[in-house]
């Protein structure tokens, strides 16, 4: 299980990235975090990963305080981070540094059909398209078996139907083993396609503002009414958190409102 | 109807005839190159026997050639190249060493940078010809002095390509390296090393040509044999030619010196994104 208590964040530049951010989160659950710009999604989202440290409170994964990277947990970049000096198996298996070669290129060759590119693995990052380069980051974070997986807007530089191609992926590869997944995005649509759990924070500082259960069944119909409901109430708590529901026209429906400001 | 084109039509596969493509673009190539060279010796020789030029200070390639020969015969050639070849590979190894160690730890350590960097800079303004005279007072005038020169010479665009590469590493790759938890060492095998090799080889590079350069600053100013020593005999004796074919010879180990560095760092550089020059 997953603990935030009280995590706050000043950066030595006086900026107040978070102001006391509490949360729980189960193993297996998918936790979308979702805010305008300065609400500290990537920095709470860095300070879980342990890439910084959070300035006040503590962050326990199994009773283990984060104060740096954490073997049970992953990462995923907005960019996909590959090192263009290793052909994609070697990019897969950066992790597994310390694992006997046969056992590594087992899980490798694994990872890569799991991902549909078990045909790319000698090539190059540079050869690949977006898409495969982002799902080469996914399988090269997914091959340690991290029991939490962090997400920093994966997919936002994707085309749209590359994106909900790579969501769809994503939940089939979580399913097979439910690591924790907390996910950073500014899509509405991909926090309720994705997420048990949105988190919706408010900016400077950074702080959870609302927290909106998304019950739907899994595959989610993105038409569907009820998607469409959660979508909605995503919205209403977004302008709320930024205090911008004066903006809206009297008779415009508040989660139309939303809608303008994210879309 | 073309030669290749007929046989293609004959063959029948596109793909003899783009293999046949590439292996007639793989020898013309470096052909192209010589073109020039070539065109303006045969001119220049062309000129020297119609008799439009004496061809006495500048020799046409006939007499550079029988020159080169002559000299090669007698294993001249071969011995000054080889002296100067040690002298640079010395001086060459010397400064890559020392570079490499300061390159790397003002690179890594702010701490080190803003201890060592400063004087090192103030250091390189000065012409690297400047220190000649202090250098044969410390080390006198035989192969020490000059070794130190070549080696001075090499130091500096090595320390600054080294320096600069490392400060220059993508921070988000290192981020990379620290998410999957990577030791001090790990951090530097795995990302630093890869990440600054390709301006590490062009630094190399660089500092190998300026090696050359110095080498000849070294040689000319007192060497009793090494291809220097040919400039400044052919100089002395009016022998023209045999400047010419000094100058062949460091033009033709120059090159050879730099293409080896080339060949040794190209398999590990294959991943590079770069335009293809073919």
């Amino acid at each position: 299980m997953l603990v935030l208590d009280r995590v706050s964040k000043t950066y030595p530049n006086g900026v107040h990235a978070l102001g006391g951010v509490s949360l729980d989160v189960e193993l297996g659950e998918i936790v979308a975090v979702i805010g305008g710009s300065g609400s500290g999604k990537s920095t709470l989202l860095r300070a879980i990963g342990g890439l910084d440290t959070a300035t006040e409170g503590s962050i326990l994964l199994d009773g283990d305080r984060i104060m740096a990277p954490h073997q049970k947990i992953g990462i995923i970049f907005q960019e996909p981070r590959l090192l263009p000096w290793l052909n994609v198996a070697d990019n897969v298996g950066f992790g597994l540094g310390d694992r006997p070669k046969a056992e590594r290129a087992a899980r490798v060759a694994a990872a890569l059909k799991r991902v549909d590119l078990a045909d790319k693995a000698a090539m190059w990052p540079r050869e690949l398209s977006g898409g495969q380069a982002q799902r080469v980051a996914i399988a090269r974070a997914l091959v340690p078996r991290p029991e939490v997986l962090l997400l920093d807007e994966p997919f936002s530089a994707l085309d749209a139907f590359t994106r909900a191609d790579l969501q769809d992926h994503l939940l089939d590869l979580w399913a097979d083993a439910k690591p924790t997944l907390i996910l950073v995005t500014h899509d509405v649509d991909e926090a309720i396609v994705l997420a048990d759990r949105v988190m919706v924070m408010s900016p400077r500082p950074g702080r959870i503002f609302d927290e909106i259960d998304v019950a739907l069944p899994r595959p989610r119909d993105r038409q569907s009414a009820a998607f469409d409901f959660a979508k909605r109430r995503v919205l209403a708590a977004l302008d709320r958190s930024l205090n911008r529901a004066a903006t809206a026209a009297e008779d415009e429906p508040k989660a139309d409102a939303g809608a303008a400001l994210w879309w | 109807m073309s030669l290749v084109s007929m046989t293609a039509v004959a063959d029948g596969s596109p793909t003899h005839v783009r293999a046949a493509g590439h292996r007639w673009a793989r020898l013309t190539r470096p052909a192209l190159g010589l073109l020039l060279p070539v065109a303006v010796g045969l001119g220049w020789e062309i000129v020297v026997r119609m008799g439009w030029a004496s061809g006495r200070l500048a020799p046409p390639p006939s007499v550079i050639l029988a020159t080169f020969i002559d000299l090669a015969r007698t294993g001249e050639l071969q011995r000054n190249t080889l002296v100067t070849l040690a002298r640079v590979a010395a001086g060459f190894g010397i400064g890559v060493a020392v570079a490499t160690v300061l390159g790397a730890a003002t690179g890594y350590s702010p701490w080190v940078r803003r201890l060592l960097d400063p004087s090192l800079q103030a250091l390189r303004a000065i012409p690297s010809i400047a220190w000649v005279p202090l250098f044969i007072l410390w080390l006198g005038i035989f192969e020490a002095s000059k070794v130190t020169l070549i080696a001075v010479g090499v130091f500096f665009p090595v320390y600054l390509g080294l320096m600069g590469a490392i400060q220059s590493v993508d921070r988000k790759l290192v981020e990379v390296g620290r998410a999957f938890r990577l030791s001090g060492v790990a951090m530097v095998r795995r990302i630093l090393l890869p990440a600054v090799l390709p301006a590490y080889v062009l630094s190399l590079r660089s500092g190998l040509g300026l090696g050359w350069m110095f080498v000849v600053a070294a040689e000319l100013m007192g060497a009793s044999e090494g291809l220097g020593y040919l400039l400044i005999d052919g100089q002395q004796l009016g022998k023209p030619a045999e400047i010419v074919a000094a100058i062949v010879a460091f033009a033709i180990v120059g090159k050879a010196s730099d293409w080896l560095i080339v060949l040794v760092a190209a398999p590990f550089l294959r991943w590079e994104d770069v335009v293809r020059q073919d």
